[in-house]
């Protein structure tokens, strides 16, 4: 991965983006246990496979999404949060 | 051929001497079905046979034996950690590796050399002051340094004060060691398989029966196969095994890349590590300089090589040591490390009941190697988990108990 298309910026060189880790839906604030936010904070889905993930571009604090395959390295899309909901299928939210 | 050589082919007096299981069909049951044949899965194998008489245990992998993560570290040998936790049980580790070798019966190349972490900042000085402290308390060498003693201890590093990161003191670790790591595995199923432990190669996994919490049949590529408990410990791959059986852990997998020079005369003994350049380098004894550094910056299941992390190499360690702008670079490879959020193992029991975890071996895996194989296979035989790896229990992240050993890392990741 050289590249990395910035839903702001379009494609920029990979060295100007930081990796945020996975996308964790955030418990409810009012009503989580802590059984819930212990893994919202720690535990990753972590899978060979495809994978929805933060990245940030640092020279315009720009946060957004990718879709990723963590086998292949393969960027399969990137996007803002608002449509993150189009991106998700099945069990993305952990 | 000279006749004298046959007589030693044809006699049944010089039988051939297999080192590991010959090929042979899968048994209907085990008591104990360990995933992994890696140092680990060999090493908990071994303990288990030899210390505990429990012989009716088979070691998968997908692969071949040591062929994952075992062959890819850098066979780093030490125990100056941070936390009373991490500390103990590392020192027992160095300890096994000692005398190890005469354990086996197998020569694993073991070689107490020392082992130097350098300080660029007034931050890294202080956090040394620390480890020194906790380490002596806790009965492992290690003590800071001033340059002048580093200069002695590594005559070819770059000490001058002219330099982009200045080295203000360094902590000297005198246990630190290495060891040939094909070795330790082959000389820990060597000795499994003399008991009785079955190893079985090119088997993959690929799913558990799991009824009222307990797992009673593993599927393999081979066929399935019912068994007393499971064991995994398949470093590298620990979220994809765990799924299978229903867990999720708090793992995270990054690639860790190396890299060897061409081989030199003996220049240097010690080890030696930066974590504010993110490099370390150690002299193999065939002369080849071993050099790796941080995990990649993002998560990903492939060895693949890329050039900015080999650039970032070169370019830290020729701040060190600026004698290797000559070198030529031999080869390169690259691990998976599974990352836990506090740079600890994940070690202990589960929800399932019969299902073990040896697993969150990030970059400290290859050293933990015999006291991770003895722990866990005292927990296997007496269902009791032993004190000495009661602080790395999965549950630790439902409690808020880490034990943050991110301070005491080679190269921060």
């Amino acid at each position: 991965m050289k590249t990395l298309n910035c839903p702001l910026n379009g494609r920029r060189n990979i060295t100007e983006f930081v990796y945020g880790g996975e996308y964790h839906m955030r418990p409810d604030a009012n009503n989580a246990s802590s059984t819930e936010w212990a893994e919202y904070v720690f535990f990753d889905r972590n899978p060979a496979g495809e994978v929805i993930e933060w990245w940030f571009h640092s020279p315009s604090a720009y946060w957004f999404l990718a879709k990723r395959n963590t086998v292949t390295d393969e960027v399969l899309a990137t996007f803002a949060f608002d449509e993150l909901a189009q991106h998700v299928e099945g069990d993305h939210h952990v | 051929m000279p006749f004298g050589l046959l007589k030693y082919g044809l006699l049944k007096r010089y039988p051939a001497q297999h080192h590991f299981t010959p090929e042979c069909e899968l048994k209907s049951h085990y008591d104990v079905v360990i995933v992994g044949a890696g140092g680990h899965g060999a090493a908990i194998a071994y303990y288990l046979a030899k210390e505990h008489g429990i012989t009716n245990v088979a070691v998968l992998d997908k692969g071949y034996l040591g062929g994952g993560n075992t062959a890819r570290n850098t066979a780093v040998i030490r125990s100056n950690y941070l936390t009373e936790e991490g500390v103990n049980f590392y020192k027992a580790s160095v300890d096994l590796y000692e005398g190890l070798s005469n354990e086996l019966g197998y020569n694993i190349l073991y070689e107490n050399r020392g082992q130097l972490t350098l300080a660029h900042s007034d931050a890294a000085v202080r956090s040394m002051r620390w480890r020194a402290e906790v380490n002596q308390h806790l009965g492992v060498k290690s003590e800071l340094v001033d340059p002048q003693t580093i200069k002695e201890l590594v005559p070819l590093l770059n000490v001058e004060s002219n330099t982009r990161f200045p080295i203000l003191a360094g902590l000297w670790h005198a246990d630190g060691g290495t060891a040939r790591h094909d070795a330790v595995v082959w000389g820990y199923m060597k000795g499994a398989c003399e008991r009785g432990v079955e190893l079985h190669q090119l088997t993959e996994v690929t799913g558990f029966d799991i009824q009222h919490n307990k797992v009673n049949k593993v599927h393999t590529s081979r066929g399935a196969i019912s068994c007393g408990c499971v064991v995994q410990a398949v470093a590298g791959m620990s979220s994809v095994v765990a799924k299978m059986a229903g867990l999720k852990l708090p793992i995270h997998a990054f690639p860790l890349q190396a890299m060897v020079t061409q081989p030199y005369k003996p220049l240097m003994t010690p080890h030696v590590s930066s974590p504010h350049v993110h490099v370390y380098i150690h002299q193999t004894s065939r002369g080849e300089f071993v050099i790796g550094g941080g995990s990649d910056p993002y998560a990903l299941y492939n060895t693949r090589a890329t050039l900015e992390m080999k650039e970032t190499l070169a370019s830290s360690i020729t701040e060190l040591f600026p004698f290797l702008a000559q070198a030529k670079m031999l080869r390169q490879w690259a691990g998976i490390t599974d990352m836990t959020p506090d740079y600890s193992p994940i070690m202990g029991k589960c929800e399932i009941e019969n299902y073990y975890l040896d697993a969150g071996w990030g970059t400290w895996g290859f050293k933990a190697t015999p006291i991770s194989g003895k722990t866990m296979a005292e927990l296997v035989a007496t269902k009791k988990t032993p004190s000495l790896i009661k602080p790395f229990a999965l549950q630790r992240f439902y409690d808020f108990q880490q034990v943050n050993e991110a301070g005491a890392t080679a190269a921060s990741h």
